[in-house]
This record gives structure tokens, C-alpha cells and sequence, in this order.
């Protein structure tokens, strides 16, 4: 009998086997499907700190991008994951956009974000293909790219006392005198000491197993694809050919669009280069349910906006797009910590589009919870019980 | 983007013999009808045409059935005929009915084309199935080969070899030696009679099947069964291939093997169908005979979602004869609901001469019902062949760690193991962790292969841009508001 099992391969759930059996727990992942096979494999793969504000998401953001930085160098000796830790260039498109971006970035410096004012004339240093006449913009060097998918296989593989079983679908929990026990799957019963949650945008339905409620519902979001680029990329306006992309670039709208509760269609395209030469376009917000419909005006809304962040790409070709669906809570927190309703489950999910950013954190936190060790941030603003009361 | 737009009552995507025999249908019953083909000329990959250029004096000498290709080209009777227009996605315009995003002519020209219903006849593609060596120069797909044949009238190599399975490798084989290549042997993997007793139900397919068997026998081709091409050789390009004996699963019987000289070889494990607008559009998409995905269509070919149809190869391989039938009874449908008449009685859609049906036909609806009648046959027929040249699992056995799986991403077999391995449990994670797929192609040609890796059904494609497009034609079309320009 395992101590731990964990519903959910994909990156937050691996993370939380990591440091679980880091720990000493023996641990059970199990998923219905493959790992990574959700959320994880229909993202970016962002770890960033520069769209959030300052407060206890930043705290885990900081934190994490350090985790990120150690596990990438300690699964190198294994094959490893690409982690590029390129920074983030923030665009403002007016000097009052500036102004605001400025301030932020002051705020987030006291939380121990790394922050840099890029005047205009130093745009094009940063960003040779930029379009020109934005009014400045702020870099941040911790902001990192991870592909998400191998990472996690590779967290569930690190430890031998982590077991994986995919095409496990779980259908109940087992409960004795209200107390979590084990998780019941297709394939039989797998009693174990403690439960992790990290179900993702299908986590409330793990908790409605342990009949309590979590407030977690998609937001969905499409990435354009283009095809693979040569590292250096005809000649810049500032000089002579250089990569396309060179960090993860977007413009100051993206920070009020994280934080909307809207339920209509927003982007602000993030554009980046991955390893792999092409150009990620992402991301769109839509709350649409779980539909997977092709939307053109929203591919077309992401194309336009990369297009005016960098004019060359207009005569780059699309050739894929995707979608994924965010997990996410009202407030915009994630779900981390024992749930005081059912003694035994723990909650890892709700995390809406910084799940690969906040994973390793979060992994760590529920491990300290779960061996009950002191942890390295309060988890109190996540906790799973926060939301009575409010409407879900 | 370029004022191509225009709205019809009817656009058939894909010219081939149903997307012809459809739009022929409406066009002559009165409809404004538009065809868009990817391809130079009218025909599909069936009647592949020669270009103009060639001024061949027999062109006729190469294609079953030309006086039929002729009959449903000419029958157009004013379509719009939009050719070199890729199609790249197809969705509910915001006016009611669909509008469709093409791309024209080398220079992509962005355009989109609007009608108030749609056709979906966008054919198949050859299935391939990896083998060390198949990625040589001189090695193509059988489709490919015959393509080359047909509509360039190149003679695809001097000493070609032909393998892999189902009934279509005759007709390339027999194409290509009578073009004057040297064919040193056909190597079906299944049995090589898997069909026989099911061929003498149909006369016609009989004759066929004999007068391939006697022009391979003229050329003095060898046909042989329970044999496949496990390897491909060459230093830079193909010389010669490894033949082995295989058992019903398709593995190779140890000491069996045998080396056969070639410079091209033409490969096919039969047809998979482009189904990237059905699936973009919502279609229903269910199983084929053999578990394959096909639209699916009730008896009037009209798809699950209003005002689309879909007709050939898309709602199951079963070939020219069939697709041709099925674009007829599409467009009769098309005509009957454009009329909101029943579909089936077929009004004013007479079938034209040649279709089987005489002048001794009374009744429009009786038309149909021979029509319905006659597609049911030949469903039946199609469905046969299908379930008896099935891909079976043994062709895995062929592959070495090195053997790549993705052409476009060049992932290797050894790699598609290790995800595996990693615990990717499915097609999906296997793509996610290794790449297989993600490239140019989209996993058109690799997709199936690693479905069958991770032991799943090929499932419906799921390709929101089904050919690359320009971000600055995909930008164009975001309607740009006062406030986004301020």
C-alpha cells in the first residue's frame, strides 16, 4: 500500500510525486489517460513571474522558478527536459501603458522579481524584429520556458518509489468514518495513506467524490504553431539577421487579461521561439466550457496581434494551432493544501494557466504537508475550504 | 485578403469523381456551384489528367473509364471550376452557411468561398506504414507512383518493385510495366487471393481482377502473397529491397528473406481519408469496415451537421466506382433540399448516360432508389476488400531503433519506444513527448503508424489549420474595431 496516491500525470501531479518521494512516501500516480495527456500537453509551457501581481501567487511564482532551475539541472543526467530560462521582455504600447507597466514592475521587485526598464532605443538590443514604436518596456530575466510534457515524465521517473499507472480511470474515493483511504479505480482499489488531488480542470470532480465542492471550471485557450524558423532570421531593422523571437515577448494588456473575469474572448498574444524553431503564438482566454470547436476569429485575433509585435511573422506560416483548457478558481488562486472538510485528501489543482510555472511549488508544499513538515510559504490563501459562500 | 468571395448554392471541395459527379448534378438542375481542387486540372488522384502540354495523342491509354472522366468534366455545365485552391479551414460563415478559406495558386493567395451547403469530397491519401530505408530516394508510395504515371507520364523508375497490400497494387503494377518499366515483382503481404470469392459476386470487379492478373502475366511480372518489403536499401538512394516471408500477422518467417534489385519502389498499405474539414466542421465521424474513421452519412450523404455532405473516399474507401456514385446521389440530395423537396426523388437530376440507369426509368424516385440500391452494393463490395486486406501488427517487428517514425521531425523509432517507456499510454502523449507528428505534414503521413504504436484505432484528425497559412493572411482576417486602432 502506497502512502500517497496522486489522481493526475500531468505536471503539477508529477511534481507532487517528485518531492513527495523526495520525502521518503512511497507514491502512486494514477491516470485515467497518459501522462501529461490534459492541460500540460495543450499549453506553452510558461514559468513566468512578470504577469503576476504582487501577492501569494507571486510568492509561489519566485520560489518556483528557482525550483524549475534546480530540477532541470538535476534531470540532465537522466536525458533531461528543455528549460530555457530566456527572460521575459514586457511591451507597453503608450507611455501611460509604460507608466503602469513601470509601477508594477517596482511592486514586484519588493516580492523578489528580478526587473529591468528597457528604454525605446533599447527595444531593438532585446528584440531586433520588433515592430517599432512601442514606448519602452520592463525584461524580466526570470521568466523561463519549460516543455512541460517530457518534464513530467521525467519528474515521475526519478524515484523509484514512484509508480505510475496509466489508463487508470478513477471512479470513487474509499472512504472509512469520513476519512479518505485509497482511491477506487476501473482496474480495482488502490487503499493508500493519503490522497492528492491534482486532477486539474477536472479536479472538482474528484472532489465531489469526497462530496465537497471545489470551484474549478475551464478557460479556454488556443496556440497558433508556426513552421520551423532558421536560428538567424533575414536581416533585422536593427542590424544584421538574428533570431526571429528571442524571449518570451507580449505586451502590458496581457497582465490585466490574466487577472479578467470576463467570460468573452480575450488575447494578447505571447510570442516566443521554442528549441524546436518554431513560433509559439498563445494564448486566448474564453470561458466556452469544454469545446473544442475551431474558433478562426480567435486564431486570426492571435496572428494579428503577433503580426504587430513582429512584422516579419506575416509571412511566416501557421501550420498547427491547438487548445487546452485552463483550470480555474474565482479568485484566481489555485487549490493547494489538506482538505479540513475530508481528512486524508489533499487538493494540488486550480492553478489556470501558471500550472507549469506554480508546479514545482506546489509539488514541494504538498509534500511538506503531507509529511508534516513546516512549509516554505503559508498556505493559507490556498486553502481548499476558502470558497464557501461564494458562487461557483 | 483578395475579393475571390462569392456566394453559392453549392461548394464541392475536391474534384475527383464524386466531387465532379455532384457538382455536375447541381449545376445542371440550375444551382450556382462552385469546385475547388488542390490540383492543376480537374480528375482527383482517379482521373488524373495529363497537362495540356503534352498534347498526348492517346491520352485516354492510360485511364480506365476516360469516356466517363470526360462525361463528368464536361457535364459541369457552368460550375465555377477554382483549381490550384488549397483549402486550409471550412467553418459556419457569419451569414449562414459555410464559408471556406482557401489558398490559390503558388503565391497562396488567401480567398474564401461561401455557400449556403457543402461537399466534402476531399478523397484519401496512400497509408504508409515505416520501414528501415523508406525514407531512400526511389522510395514512394504506390499512390504516388501511379500519380507520377498518370499525370506526368514519367515511367517511375527503370526496375521498380511493388509492395504492400490491398487490390489497388495491380492496377500500379500493370500501369507501370505496360509504361515500360521493368516491375520485378508485386509483394502483397496479405494472401494473394484474400479476396477471390467475394470478387466472382461481382462480374465486373472479376473482369478487372482477370485482366490485371493477364497484363501482369504479359509483362511477366511475378504477384506474390505472404511476402512484404521489410527493408529498403542504398547508399544515397534505392538499389535494392529485402522481400521476407511473412505469417498471417505479418511477421517475417526466419531464413525467408530474398534480395530484389530496384531503383523505385511503390508502396502502399492502402488509403486513409482526408477528413480535416469534416472534422473542423463538427461531422460525425464513425468507423470504417476495417475500424478506420469515416464521416459518417445517412442514406442521402448528408453529414451529421445541416447543409454538409459528404461523398467518395470521406465516408469510407471504396474507390472510383463508388465515390462517383455517391458525389451522384450527394448532388441529387443537395438539389432536394436546395428545393426542399424530399431527397431521393431527385428532381430534374437525371442521371445521365453511361451511369447504368437506361431510358427505361419511370420515375425520379425510382432513379434514386436504383441509385441507393446500386451504393449499397458497392458499400458492400468496398467494405469486403477493406475487411480483407487489414494492416496487421507484425509490421512493427520490421522497424529498428534507428528506423524513423517521423519524417518531418526525423524521430526515430528508438524514441518513439522511450516515450512509451516514459509512460505515454496513447497516440497523443507519444506526440506530446517524442514530436512524431508535429511537423509540416501534421502527422499526415506518420499519424497512423503511431496510432498502431501506441495499439489504438487511427482516430479522426484533429487539424484546426489543415495547410500552413501565412500569420499575415489568418491576421487579415480579424476584423480590426475603432478601438483595436486607436
Amino acid at each position: 500500500m502506497p502512502d500517497v496516491v496522486v489522481i493526475g500525470a500531468g505536471m503539477v501531479g508529477a511534481a507532487c510525486a517528485y518531492y513527495a518521494a523526495r520525502e521518503g512516501l512511497s507514491v502512486t500516480v494514477v491516470d485515467r489517460a497518459a501522462v501529461a495527456g490534459g492541460t500540460t500537453g495543450s499549453g506553452e509551457g510558461n514559468v513566468l513571474v512578470s504577469d503576476k501581481e504582487p501577492g501569494p501567487e507571486l510568492d509561489l511564482a519566485v520560489l518556483s522558478c528557482r525550483l524549475w532551475t534546480e530540477l532541470a539541472s538535476e534531470a540532465r543526467e537522466a536525458g533531461g527536459f528543455e528549460h530555457e530560462p530566456k527572460g521575459g521582455l514586457v511591451v507597453a504600447e503608450s507611455d501611460e501603458v509604460l507608466r503602469a507597466l513601470t509601477q508594477l514592475a517596482g511592486r514586484q521587485g519588493k516580492s523578489g522579481v528580478v526587473t529591468r526598464q528597457v528604454a525605446t532605443a533599447e527595444l531593438a538590443g532585446y528584440e531586433p524584429h520588433l515592430a517599432p514604436g512601442f514606448a519602452g518596456g520592463v525584461f524580466y530575466p526570470q521568466d523561463a520556458q519549460v516543455q512541460p510534457m517530457l518534464a513530467a515524465a521525467r519528474l515521475i521517473r526519478r524515484w523509484p518509489r514512484v509508480a505510475l499507472r496509466t489508463g487508470t480511470e478513477v471512479t470513487g474515493l474509499l472512504m472509512e468514518r469520513g476519512r479518505v483511504t485509497g482511491v477506487r479505480t476501473r482496474d480495482g482499489d488502490i487503499p493508500a495513506g493519503a490522497v492528492v488531488n491534482a486532477g486539474g480542470v477536472w479536479g472538482d470532480r474528484i472532489a465531489a467524490f469526497a462530496g465537497v465542492e471545489l470551484p474549478i471550471m475551464p478557460r479556454r485557450g488556443f496556440i497558433l504553431v508556426t513552421e520551423p524558423l532558421a536560428p538567424a532570421y533575414g536581416a533585422s531593422p536593427a542590424g544584421p539577421p538574428a533570431p526571429l523571437v528571442r524571449h518570451k515577448v507580449y505586451t502590458a494588456a496581457y497582465v490585466t487579461n490574466v487577472a479578467s473575469d470576463s467570460e468573452g474572448l480575450e488575447t494578447s498574444a505571447v510570442v516566443e521561439a521554442t528549441r524546436a524553431g518554431t513560433v509559439l503564438i498563445g494564448a486566448s482566454r474564453e470561458r466556452v466550457g469544454f469545446d473544442r470547436t475551431v474558433s478562426l476569429p480567435v486564431l486570426a485575433r492571435l496572428a494579428r496581434q503577433a503580426v504587430d509585435l513582429f512584422p516579419a511573422l506575416a509571412d511566416v506560416r501557421a501550420i498547427r494551432a491547438y487548445c487546452g483548457f485552463r483550470p480555474y478558481c474565482p479568485d484566481h488562486l489555485p487549490v493547494i493544501g489538506a482538505d479540513p472538510r475530508v481528512p486524508g485528501l489533499y487538493h494540488a489543482c486550480g492553478h489556470e494557466g501558471a500550472g507549469i510555472g506554480l508546479a514545482p511549488v506546489t509539488g514541494l508544499l504538498t509534500a511538506r504537508l503531507l509529511t508534516g513538515a513546516e512549509p516554505e510559504i503559508d498556505p493559507a490563501p490556498f486553502r481548499p475550504d476558502r470558497f464557501a459562500g461564494t458562487p461557483g | 485578403m483578395t475579393a475571390d468571395a462569392a456566394t453559392y448554392d453549392l461548394v464541392v471541395v475536391g474534384a475527383g469523381p464524386a466531387g465532379l459527379a455532384a457538382a455536375g448534378v447541381a449545376a445542371r438542375a440550375g444551382l450556382r456551384v462552385a469546385v475547388l481542387d488542390s490540383g492543376a486540372r480537374v480528375g482527383g488522384q482517379y482521373f488524373r489528367a495529363l497537362p495540356d502540354g503534352f498534347r498526348a495523342a492517346r491520352p485516354w491509354a492510360l485511364h480506365h473509364g476516360f469516356s466517363r472522366f470526360v462525361r463528368l468534366r464536361d457535364g459541369l455545365d457552368g460550375a465555377d471550376v477554382l483549381l490550384n485552391h488549397r483549402v486550409w479551414a471550412a467553418g459556419p460563415a457569419p451569414g449562414g452557411g459555410f464559408a471556406v478559406h482557401c489558398l490559390a495558386g503558388r503565391e497562396e493567395r488567401a480567398g474564401t468561398v461561401t455557400g449556403a451547403r457543402l461537399l466534402i469530397a476531399t478523397g484519401a491519401h496512400d497509408r504508409v506504414l515505416p520501414f528501415p530505408g523508406w525514407d531512400l530516394p526511389g522510395v514512394m508510395t504506390a499512390g504516388g507512383a501511379q500519380a507520377l504515371l498518370k499525370g506526368n507520364l514519367v515511367v517511375a523508375g527503370r526496375r521498380v518493385v511493388v509492395a504492400g497490400t490491398g487490390p489497388f497494387l495491380l492496377p500500379v503494377a500493370t500501369s507501370l510495366a505496360a509504361a515500360g518499366a521493368k516491375v520485378a515483382g508485386v509483394f502483397e503481404a496479405g494472401g494473394r487471393f484474400a479476396l477471390a470469392p467475394r470478387a466472382l459476386t461481382r462480374p465486373g470487379k472479376a473482369a478487372e481482377a482477370l485482366a490485371y492478373g493477364w497484363g501482369l502475366a504479359r509483362h511477366r511480372v511475378p504477384y506474390k502473397g505472404g511476402r512484404a518489403v521489410v527493408a529498403a536499401h542504398g547508399d544515397g538512394e534505392l538499389t535494392h529491397v529485402t522481400v521476407a516471408r511473412v505469417d498471417a500477422e505479418w511477421r517475417p518467417y526466419r531464413g525467408g528473406h530474398e534480395t530484389v534489385e530496384c531503383d523505385v519502389l511503390a508502396v502502399g498499405y492502402g488509403f486513409t481519408p482526408q477528413l480535416d474539414l469534416a472534422a473542423q466542421l463538427g461531422c460525425a465521424i464513425g468507423a470504417d469496415a476495417a475500424g478506420g474513421p469515416a464521416v459518417r452519412v445517412d442514406r442521402h450523404m448528408r453529414t451529421g451537421v445541416p447543409g454538409v455532405y459528404a461523398a467518395g473516399e470521406t465516408t469510407g474507401v471504396g474507390g472510383a466506382d463508388l465515390a462517383e456514385l455517391e458525389g451522384l446521389i450527394a448532388g441529387r440530395a443537395v438539389v432536394a433540399d436546395a428545393l426542399g423537396v424530399p431527397a431521393g426523388t431527385g428532381v430534374g437530376a437525371r442521371p445521365e448516360p453511361g451511369t447504368g440507369f437506361g431510358p427505361g426509368i419511370r420515375s425520379e424516385a425510382r432513379v434514386g432508389a436504383r441509385l441507393e440500391a446500386r451504393r449499397r452494393r458497392l458499400t458492400g463490395f468496398a467494405r469486403a476488400l477493406l475487411r480483407a486486406y487489414p494492416v496487421k501488427d507484425g509490421w512493427t517487428s520490421w522497424l529498428r531503433d534507428d528506423t524513423l517514425i517521423c519524417r518531418c521531425e526525423e524521430v526515430p523509432y528508438g524514441r518513439v519506444k522511450e516515450a512509451r517507456d516514459l509512460g505515454a499510454a496513447d497516440a497523443r502523449s507519444i506526440k506530446l513527448l517524442a514530436r512524431p507528428g508535429m511537423g509540416w505534414c501534421q502527422g499526415r503521413i506518420c499519424g497512423e503508424a503511431v496510432a498502431r504504436l501506441a495499439g489504438e484505432e487511427p482516430g479522426p484528425p484533429r487539424r484546426p489549420v489543415a495547410q500552413p497559412v501565412r500569420l499575415g493572411d489568418l491576421a487579415a482576417m480579424d476584423e480590426r474595431t475603432s478601438d483595436d486602432d486607436s
